[in-house]
């Protein structure tokens, strides 16, 4: 670091004690780049507890002697860590009305038939201008208040449920777990946090795109979803319209805690901006999402339907501690273009009698490369566990590339593990069968894709299924004909 | 010497050499006793801790000199069997010939542990045939490091046939190198049950139209065994099918692993691959390990692979023993009947029953 921006840093450090740092103009003179007084800085200016800035130093240390992982089958330059903001990049102008917003993107909206007023909000156009959900919100608030259930910003929770926070941060996903997300613990901006206290039924799906308050959580996005014992919840994360984002580089990390009985069902459409045709300016999603079943017969599962960003490196996995407990993972990845998608999952069977389901569908289209990689290890003491896998990729195009890197390991006799795996086209008389009843090819294809991915799009929440088809024909534009 | 593997490099992540790199290996004894060969009346190489012994070896017209080749790729065990080979086969099948049968043995003993590095060449040209029975046995400790270097002009057919029983204390790694032409055929199956840690190790590459690689094995391990079978096909002309079925019992504290990878380049269209990989857990304390990987750069292929690891059916064993069969023969019967697939391209009688032989005995000395 250079001793400007060090002189800069030390002058903003005092600068803190003399106004209280709390004003948006010097929030968007955050310096860029990462060092101690950097994540000191984040620390101070939400006014964390001690024990959070410790842990937060305890990951930046971690990390600092980490290498960034190569095992993945992605290619991407390499990212220059000291030239990117850890707080807020400054702000850039925002369109005021649709009128100034790329036509391109809302005729994408319209396909996806997206309500006129939420297209704006999506598209960036300042929120207070657009639509106001502030009472809607609100009326969510006080139902999930009388069942007990805490749904806020992570932030908010510090400060409101400490001994919450500080009992299950990072206990799912430790610090110095992996690079990317050593970065987010020892940065991460906001996220939600859930509780969701014993025996209690969250009385509605949760969804960020209703914590109005916490819209921008930003590019470090830290998520902790606790389920008590007989307590269950269906979180519902992203949205399927294409949103507009500044920062490139997004490494999130989502920590789940299932206690006895307890289910969480976490629901995930990603479509940041995969970058235009040649693969430039689009998004890398490193994201780590970890569930822990620690409570016997318990449930976390895991659905995913991944069509944006550019790199998309993403397994969310489930230890699966307590007897009795499932986990299960679907996942549809789209990857057009030059997209780059490695993504799967990991089960753990720790406990006795546990079972999952690995349920992936990739499709691959354009340049494209599109990777499933994912871990069965039965330990020694998970007697009964067993285990289903099935991975099927389609290749659209002969650009594109379907790899399938499927880890296996069995320590217990009485596991039952199997898997199976396949490759394939759409079959020649497929499309011919549905251009001779009218579709349009491209029609054709969207169909015979959801058809395909029919086995994780019917695990999706109701509204959220009806979307992600459309989404899923609009990310194959262009790929055929 | 080269550097042995470490866990660290992904193709070894299943396999840990540390027990090998703590022996210091010298160089092979001479050897005295006779060995017990196996009554077929094939020509036979016979080759005594690595040395050919051409007292024990007959006449086979195909047979060249051994005479040091350049070897392909950069494998850490290739690299160390550069350094160190000293001798080998060296066959070359003039086009058209049928060349029959040729049995290669390698028996090895000695006291004090010692390693030897086999360099093999085996080339079939246009149209030829050959099958080889290979046999691996010893007692005591040693490490024997092969390399295959394997080239199957078009429309020629070569099958392989390994029976590795190694002794217990000693270590296996064999790495083969085939070249298959358009409708040629490399038909391998290797029976893993010696050896305190082996590896198979086969990189098939398809280079012309309806080439076939089939590349089966069956492995048989207990007490606290360790064996490898790993593979990577490459499918790099279109219209060529690939098989390969893979089983694994495991008995004791043994380990078994299985590692393959399909490659499909872009001009592969019309490939058609198929991997099975299946395992029987006999013990709490076995372990199986599987890795199958796909890699697919052409969109009009059918590739698929399976994967399952479980135990004996004990609802076949107790079927079994309520017809009057005692519980040892039962498990016996199902085990037998689990390997029988991976057997499928030893389509040749006496290897077979050389196979079945030791395979009908080994649940009974376990």
């Amino acid at each position: 670091m250079s001793t400007t921006t060090e002189a800069t840093i030390q002058e903003l450090a005092a600068q803190k004690y003399k106004y209280g740092f709390s004003t948006d103009i010097l929030m968007e003179e955050f310096p860029k780049g990462l060092s101690e007084d950097i994540v000191r800085l984040i620390s101070a200016k939400k006014g964390e507890p001690t024990w959070l800035l410790e842990w937060r130093l305890k990951s930046y240390h971690a990390w600092l002697k980490m290498e960034e992982p190569e095992w993945a089958r992605v290619h991407h330059p390499p990212i220059d860590y000291d030239d990117l903001y850890y707080y807020a990049a400054p702000a850039k102008p925002v369109p005021k009305s649709l009128d100034e917003v790329d036509p391109e993107l809302l005729k994408t909206y319209e396909k996806l038939g997206i309500p006129l007023n939420e297209r704006a909000a999506l598209a960036g156009v300042a929120v207070d201008a657009v639509f106001d959900s502030v009472s809607v919100a609100t009326t969510f608030r006080d139902t999930l208040a009388k069942a007990g259930v805490i749904f806020c910003p992570i932030s908010e929770a510090v400060k409101e449920h400490p001994e919450l926070v500080r009992q299950y941060l990072g206990s799912v996903v430790p610090a110095g777990d992996n690079y990317f997300a050593a970065l987010n613990s020892a940065v991460f901006s906001d996220g939600s946090f859930v509780f969701i206290p014993k025996g209690v039924r969250c009385p509605m799906e949760l969804s960020t795109y209703f914590r109005i308050n916490a819209r921008n959580t930003g590019q470090f996005e830290r998520t902790l979803i606790i389920a008590e014992d007989g307590a269950s919840v269906s979180y519902l994360e992203g949205c399927t319209a294409p949103m507009r984002d500044e920062n490139q580089l997004h490494a999130a990390v989502v920590e789940l805690v299932a206690m006895d009985e307890a289910k969480i069902k976490y629901s995930t459409v990603q479509n940041w901006y995969p970058g235009d045709a040649e693969g430039k300016g689009g998004i890398y999603n490193f994201v780590t999402k970890r569930g822990a079943c620690r409570g016997k017969n318990s449930k976390i599962s895991w659905t995913q339907v991944e069509t944006g960003s550019a790199i998309t490196w993403k397994y969310p996995s489930c230890i699966l501690q307590g007897d009795g407990s499932v986990g299960e993972f679907y996942s549809v990845a789209v990857t057009n273009n030059r997209q780059q998608a490695d993504t799967g999952t990991k089960m753990i069977h720790i406990g006795k009698n546990t079972t999952s389901t690995i349920i992936s569908k990739g499709i691959s289209a354009g340049h494209s490369n599109n990777t499933y990689r994912g871990l069965v290890k039965i330990m020694p003491g998970a007697s009964g566990a067993r285990n289903f896998t099935q991975c099927d990729s389609l290749l659209i195009g002969d650009q594109c590339g379907a790899h399938t890197v499927p880890y296996i390991e069995n320590r217990n006799a009485s596991a039952k593990v199997e898997h199976e795996a396949t490759t394939s086209k759409i079959a020649e008389d497929q499309l011919f069968y549905c251009r001779s009843r009218g579709l349009s090819e491209e029609d054709a294809v969207g169909l015979i894709v959801n058809g395909f991915c029919k086995d994780v799009l019917k695990e999706l929440p109701m509204e959220f299924a009806v979307e992600a088809q459309k989404l899923l024909a609009v990310s194959l534009e262009g790929s055929v004909g | 010497m080269n550097a042995l593997p470490t866990r660290k490099l992904e193709a070894w992540r299943y396999t840990d050499m540390r027990p090998l790199s703590a022996i210091s290996f010298g160089e092979p004894p001479a050897v005295s006793a006779t060995p017990e060969l196996p009554d077929l009346p094939y020509p036979r190489m016979v080759f005594l801790n690595g040395a050919l012994n051409t007292a024990l070896s007959t006449s086979f017209a195909f047979a060249k000199p051994y005479a040091p080749f350049a070897v392909r790729g950069a494998q850490p065990m290739v690299l160390i069997n550069a350094e160190h080979a000293k001798g080998g086969i060296n066959i070359e099948i003039p086009a058209g010939q049928d060349a029959g049968e040729l049995l290669l043995v390698s028996q090895a003993s000695g006291a004090a542990p010692f390693a030897f590095h086999p360099r093999h060449r085996v080339k079939l040209g246009q149209g030829a045939k050959l099958t080889l029975i290979q046999l691996d046995k010893g007692e005591g400790t040693y490490w024997q490091n092969v390399v295959f270097e394997i080239e199957v002009e078009a429309g020629a057919k070569f099958q392989h046939f390994r029976l590795q029983q190694e002794g217990t204390e000693a270590f296996n790694t064999t790495t083969i190198h085939a070249d298959i032409a358009g409708d040629a055929a490399y038909e391998h199956f290797t029976l893993t049950l010696g050896a305190k840690i082996s590896r198979t190790e086969i990189e098939a590459n398809l280079l012309g139209q309806t080439a076939l690689a089939h590349l089966n094995a069956a492995q048989l391990l207990g007490g606290t065994q360790h064996g490898d079978f790993t593979t990577i096909i490459r499918h790099k002309a279109p219209n060529c099918p690939s098989r390969q079925t893979v089983k694994s019992v495991l008995a004791g504290r043994a380990r078994g692993v299985f590692q393959g990878k399909i490659e499909v380049d872009q001009i592969a269209q019309k490939t058609d691959g198929y991997q099975m990989s299946q395992a029987l857990l006999l013990s709490p304390e076995a372990e199986m390990d599987i890795k199958p990987e796909l890699q697919i750069f052409a969109d009009d292929v059918k590739c698929s692979h399976g994967a399952t690891i479980g135990a004996l059916d004990e609802e076949q064993v107790f079927y079994l023993r309520s017809r009057g069969i005692p519980e040892a023969d039962a498990r016996q019967i199902l085990i037998r009947a689990f390997i029988e697939e991976a057997l499928e391209p030893v389509a040749h009688d006496a290897s077979k029953a050389l196979f079945e032989d030791v395979l009908d005995s080994w649940w009974g000395r376990q």
